[in-house]
């Protein structure tokens, strides 16, 4: 009798449970993403950025969203009168979020490239990133030209900085590590000469391990940085590419720069990180 | 050796970990709450004699069983809004996709304890002139919860772990928080996640030994 009574509950309790999570459901339109006056209209915009890629997107002990793309996304709310709601996205989930429109607009550190072009349109490039190589001050290496053929340079499995070595300096040895850690530890006991890796990632290197240069800050083909909207947004990506350009007048990046980068790497390397208005030099 | 413990008491950081646990908690929990009476209700089709019914269920069963739970995740968060242009937050996602998940499994407990009752059991409930619904209700379901009670305890938890897997369509539960507190520290404190991740491990423990105790007890109680 009492399990009756109590199946009775449960099951009225699911019921309303299962309903209430549906009601919260469906309101969209069907055509996947949202014009600017729409995202206007609701007073909201939907921004996908990392949550734990510190310094470009992370979250404070506050619980409040920073970094270089945060900065960036906080100004794109101020400029079109909107409240900005940010959500936490993953590397292997960004073009998911724009192809069904649950965002609007991904700032997650996303490197412009071919493929990802033909699923998600990419507005003006506000960052650059190219391939670095660090190297001991005792034997700082500045080119890979005339390699020493007894020489190898730690690369980590996977990515791009191996694939580009492989293809453009197949003579060079590498010595292939899984992980950051390993990489790290097998250039500070001098396993090889020089570790090749993005360009943020050596430098914040070198610039928190001193008796390591960068000798070569920026290698191979030049990719760039820029912000994401649904293919086909076309009002969203014009009003993206005019704010850039508008933005390049004040310096707007400059000073992203210097309020969240500047700690992780120096002044030195701003002219080569950063892109104002949407122009690479 | 330093743990970088400090970077649980920075600012709001420990209240941010338990929210996290929170909202890890309140989906399995609701997810339970929906399962245990569908799981109840399929277990029991599942003993009918009827080749169709059986079939179904059985291929139900079997699909949420080989499918990863990320998958299940993706289809019900990204796949609604392709195809129907549904926009289904994160967490309801989340809820849907674990009570379907527990149903199949709650299900195919209750189909085992309910075949585990010896026949005699209804004979005899027949013989007191017991209607068939009277026979479930007073003699099959009371001694079927009881054997069900540990079984479905160890899918609790089961579930309750399952759930770092839901930051993958953006809901931010303990282990997102957590790996946001370490990536937000790495400079001031690069030790942090051992500390931070130990931490974690006891916030789990927490949430769910108490859970399985109240099954031992329930267990006891009942024999």
């Amino acid at each position: 009798m009492k399990i009756r009574k109590v199946l009775g509950t449960v099951l009225t309790l699911a019921l309303t449970l299962s309903l209430t999570a549906c009601g919260k459901a469906g309101n969209d339109s069907n055509k996947g993403y949202r014009t600017v006056d729409e995202i206007k209209k609701s007073g909201t915009i939907n921004i996908g950025v990392f949550s734990d890629k510190n310094p470009f997107g992370y979250v404070d002990e506050n619980g409040e969203y920073q970094g270089y793309d945060v900065y960036f996304a906080n100004r794109i709310g101020e400029d079109l009168g909107v409240d900005v709601n940010f959500v936490s996205t993953e590397a292997a989930n960004r073009i998911e979020y724009l192809q069904t429109g649950k965002v609007d607009i991904i700032l997650a550190n996303f490197t412009v490239t071919k493929e990802r072009a033909e699923e998600v349109d990419f507005a003006s490039p506000y960052m650059n990133v190219a391939l670095g190589v660090v190297s001991p001050d005792s034997k700082i290496i500045t080119s890979l030209d005339n390699w020493d053929a007894n020489d190898e340079i730690i690369v980590i499995s996977g990515t791009t900085a191996e694939t580009y070595l492989i293809e453009n300096y197949p003579d060079i040895k590498l010595q292939k590590y899984d992980s950051y850690a390993n990489a790290k530890n097998a250039l500070e006991n001098g396993n090889a000469a020089a570790w090749a890796n993005d360009n943020t990632e050596v430098i914040a290197f070198a610039l928190q391990n001193p008796g390591y240069t960068v000798g070569i800050p920026s290698l191979g083909s030049q990719d760039t940085i820029a912000p994401a909207v649904t293919k086909g947004n076309e009002t969203l990506l014009k009003w993206l590419n005019d704010e850039i350009v508008e933005l390049g007048k004040e310096n707007f990046f400059h000073k992203d720069y210097e309020a969240t980068l500047v700690d992780t790497y120096g002044l030195d390397y701003e002219e080569s990180l950063v892109v104002e208005g949407g122009i690479v030099k | 050796m330093d743990l970088g413990l400090e970077v649980l008491f920075k600012g709001r950081n420990l209240i941010r970990l338990l929210g996290g646990l929170g909202m890890a908690l309140k989906i399995s929990l609701i997810a339970v709450l929906i399962s245990i009476p569908l799981g109840i209700l399929m277990g029991s089709f599942m003993t009918v004699k009827n080749r169709v019914v059986t079939l179904i269920l059985r291929f139900y069963l079997e699909f949420i069983r080989i499918m990863p739970q990320l998958v299940l995740l993706f289809l019900v968060f990204f796949g609604t809004t392709r195809a129907f242009g549904l926009n289904v937050s994160g967490e309801a996602a989340s809820i849907f996709v674990f009570a379907l998940w527990g149903t199949a499994e709650m299900g195919d407990l209750v189909r085992g304890a309910l075949q585990g009752i010896a026949a005699h059991q209804y004979e005899s409930a027949y013989a007191l002139g017991m209607t068939k619904a009277q026979t479930y209700f007073y003699i099959v379901f009371p001694q079927t919860v009881r054997r069900l009670i540990p079984l479905s305890i160890n899918l609790i938890t089961r579930m309750i772990k399952t759930t770092s897997l839901i930051v993958m369509i953006g809901v931010v539960e303990v282990l997102k928080v957590a790996q946001q507190i370490i990536e937000a520290n790495r400079t001031a404190s690069p030790n942090a996640a051992f500390g931070v991740y130990l931490f974690v491990l006891l916030m789990y423990f927490a949430a769910c030994f108490p859970i399985s105790r109240l099954a031992g007890y329930l267990e006891k109680k009942w024999r």
